[in-house]
């Protein structure tokens, strides 16, 4: 099934030579990677480097102008957003994208909604099917919402609440699709240290409780090199770099490209 | 203290879904069902009765209209047009094929939501001024096309009278039989209405109107919905003509021209957008808002305007109020006639103390 040689497991994700150019910007160039089933799986760079664009690309928000992407052996690479959604690829932003003026469970309720099946005529009717339904899925976000400790937030509005707990209902929200591959935009940028240290909690608990395979974006580099089994190192739309945190850190194109752009972020 | 959220402990998920969470609710919803369907027949005579029965009608639309503009924030000025589709389809069943009511409701429903999806394949492009400007199109294409064939509306004057309601073989002839027909219809309607926005679906309409960037990513497909959003609304509008069709006892497309798309806009805008209860609110107060100027004009008026000009002074007092009221709600209380009933509800719920 896998075509890595020497990874244990199979792959859940190959992205072969995927390019996305907007107008003249090369934003992502001819970048290849698998991502690992089961794995964490970090993807660094400089601003502007094309990460969130990789990212888009997954989650069918852009097609790639070449290459292509497949999602355990399926080619996506042209699947609109909510087919990919339903395909079990949820995902978070960089800047939140919640349902503001709906409640923390209407919101995770939602992030069930590929899950659920209820029709027209039975939702008229409601009681019956509908309601199992609901009630069914409802048990299921009361226990991501235990498990993220939102208990206590669960009726008050998404948008009231403040940036890290907003972080985290997004979380919530793409975990209740119960997805194989689950997409995390800068899940920690902005938050203070305490709410770094929950943040990465939960990522590691679904990773390593649920088995889910984890793609994120990050870039606080402790927290990079603590929780990912790979790191690929884009910039300037390019993949530079890839491997295990440690072969990253010693790779002298990694540091380079850090050190050459203009915001120095911290390397560990 | 079944008025309040204290001392009453919501034990399943099921309760705390439930559409009346409160006892008090409950109480209430039945006690209306009871004062409209019992009392109301008995002791209201058969002007009060086919006042109601046109604000009943309204209801229906205004929730139809709702589903759409409200909860999925997809706007139609073509409303009217899509009723007029429901009131053709319900009186060529009915005069030539024989139908009966409850085959020419869904008929009529059925029909307009087929054109209506049809009206909102744009949305898909376009949303806002645009959308408005796609939908007042298809009012005037639909007003056209029925006025001028004969086949679908009639020979003289683009209208088909139509036969009463029979109910087991009781023609319903009075507004107070009519009456037992309509309400059980609006009370259908408001029930589905409700069932539809608590569950998986109108969640769905509402992540697109939020935010439908969003909604697509979490999977829901954003055109599709929209175009079943039109198709929902749609179907509500065909049957609010269908039941206007048997109340006036005639399918006419000049009781479905632009104005009356307006109306019900302004039901949704006063009543409150993405709101049940304040569609039935709008609708409510939108039938009775020219009643009740008529009636204060007849009586108060007559002493400051002359009688010759009184006709026409109810004519613009009607408009400029409308006017002036929708402008009011969109600036002051954009949540409409639901807030406020809200704002006083909230008061009692922790009554006697103020907060
Ligand atoms: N929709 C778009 N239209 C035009 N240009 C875009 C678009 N999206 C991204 N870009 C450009 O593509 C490049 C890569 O952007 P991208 O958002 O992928 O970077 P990033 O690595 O996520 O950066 P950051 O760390 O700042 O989030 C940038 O030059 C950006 O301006
Ligand atoms: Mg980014």
């Amino acid at each position: 099934m896998s075509d890595t040689a020497g990874s244990g497991g199979s792959v859940k994700l190959k992205i072969r030579g995927a390019a996305k150019n907007f107008g003249g910007v090369r934003a992502v160039a001819n970048v290849t990677a698998d991502i690992q089933e089961g794995e964490v799986f970090a993807i660094i760079g400089p601003n502007g480097a094309g990460k969130t664009t990789m990212l888009n690309m997954i989650s069918g928000f852009y097609h790639p102008d070449e290459g292509n992407i497949l999602f355990e052996d399926h080619d996506i690479s042209n699947v609109g957003p909510s087919k990919i959604a339903a395909l079990g690829i949820a995902r978070t932003f960089q800047n939140i994208a919640l349902f503001r003026g709906m409640t923390v469970l209407e919101n995770m309720m939602l992030g069930r909604h590929v899950l659920m099946k209820t029709g027209v005529l039975a939702s008229f009717v409601y009681w019956g099917p509908a309601q199992r339904e609901e009630v069914r899925h409802r048990e299921r976000v009361e226990e991501i919402i235990d498990f993220l400790n939102l208990t206590d937030l669960r009726k008050a509005p998404a948008g009231a609440l403040a940036y890290g707990l907003q972080k985290r209902v997004e979380l919530g929200r793409a975990l209740a699709a119960e997805p194989r591959l689950l997409l995390l935009d800068e899940p920690m940028a902005g938050m203070n240290q305490e709410e770094k240290e929950d943040m990465v909690r939960y990522v590691l608990d679904v990773n390593q409780e649920w088995g889910t395979t984890i793609a994120l974006i990050e870039h606080d580099m402790g927290v990079v090199m603590d929780i990912s089994d790979h790191v690929m190192v884009m910039d300037m739309g390019e993949k530079i770099s890839q491997g295990t945190p440690d072969e990253v850190r010693a790779d002298p194109k990694v540091i380079e490209a850090y050190l050459g752009s203009t915001d120095h972020k911290e390397v560990a | 203290m079944f008025h309040r959220e204290s001392g009453y402990f919501k034990t399943s998920y099921k309760a705390d879904m439930a559409l009346y969470p409160l006892p008090i609710g409950k109480v209430a919803a039945t006690g209306f069902v009871l004062l409209f369907l019992v009392v109301a027949p008995m002791v209201l005579d058969e002007y009060y009765l086919s006042i109601i029965n046109i604000a009943a009608i309204a209801v229906v639309g205004a929730l139809g209209l709702n589903i759409l503009l409200g909860y999925t924030g997809q706007i139609s000025i073509g409303h009217a047009a899509f009723m007029s589709v429901g009131a053709y389809t319900a009186a060529n069943f009915a005069v030539h094929f024989d139908m009966p009511f409850w085959i020419t409701l869904p008929a009529g429903g059925l029909m307009a939501a087929a054109i209506g999806t049809l009206v909102g394949l744009p949305s898909l492009r376009v949303k806002g001024l645009y959308l408005a400007i796609a939908t007042l199109a298809a009012q005037f294409i639909i007003e056209w096309v029925l006025n001028h064939t004969p086949v679908i509306s009639g020979g003289i004057q683009a209208s088909i009278e139509m036969p009463r309601p029979v109910f087991f073989g009781t023609v319903l002839n009075t507004q107070s039989e009519l009456y037992f027909f309509i309400l059980p219809v609006t009370i259908l309607a408001i029930i589905a209405t409700l069932n539809l926005v608590r569950s998986r679906i109108g969640r769905a309409f509402v992540a697109i109107r939020d935010q439908d960037i969003a909604a697509e990513i979490i999977g829901i497909n954003v055109y599709r919905y929209k175009l079943l959003a039109f198709a929902i609304s749609s179907f509500y509008a065909g049957v609010t003509g269908v039941l206007y069709t048997y109340y006036f006892g005639i399918a006419n497309y000049e009781a479905f021209q632009l104005p009356i798309s307006i109306d019900y806009l302004a039901m949704c805008i006063i009543g409150g957008l993405g709101s049940v209860l304040g569609s039935i609110f709008g609708a409510v107060f939108i039938t009775l808002l020219p009643i009740v100027i008529r009636v204060f004009m007849e009586t108060v008026g007559v002493f400051f305007v002359d009688g010759v000009y009184l006709a026409q002074v109810i004519a613009q007092m009607r408009l400029i109020l409308f006017g002036g009221l929708i402008i009011f709600f969109l600036v002051v209380e954009p949540d409409g006639l639901n807030k406020l009933w809200q704002n006083i509800r909230n008061y009692f719920r922790v009554w006697p103390f103020s907060y």
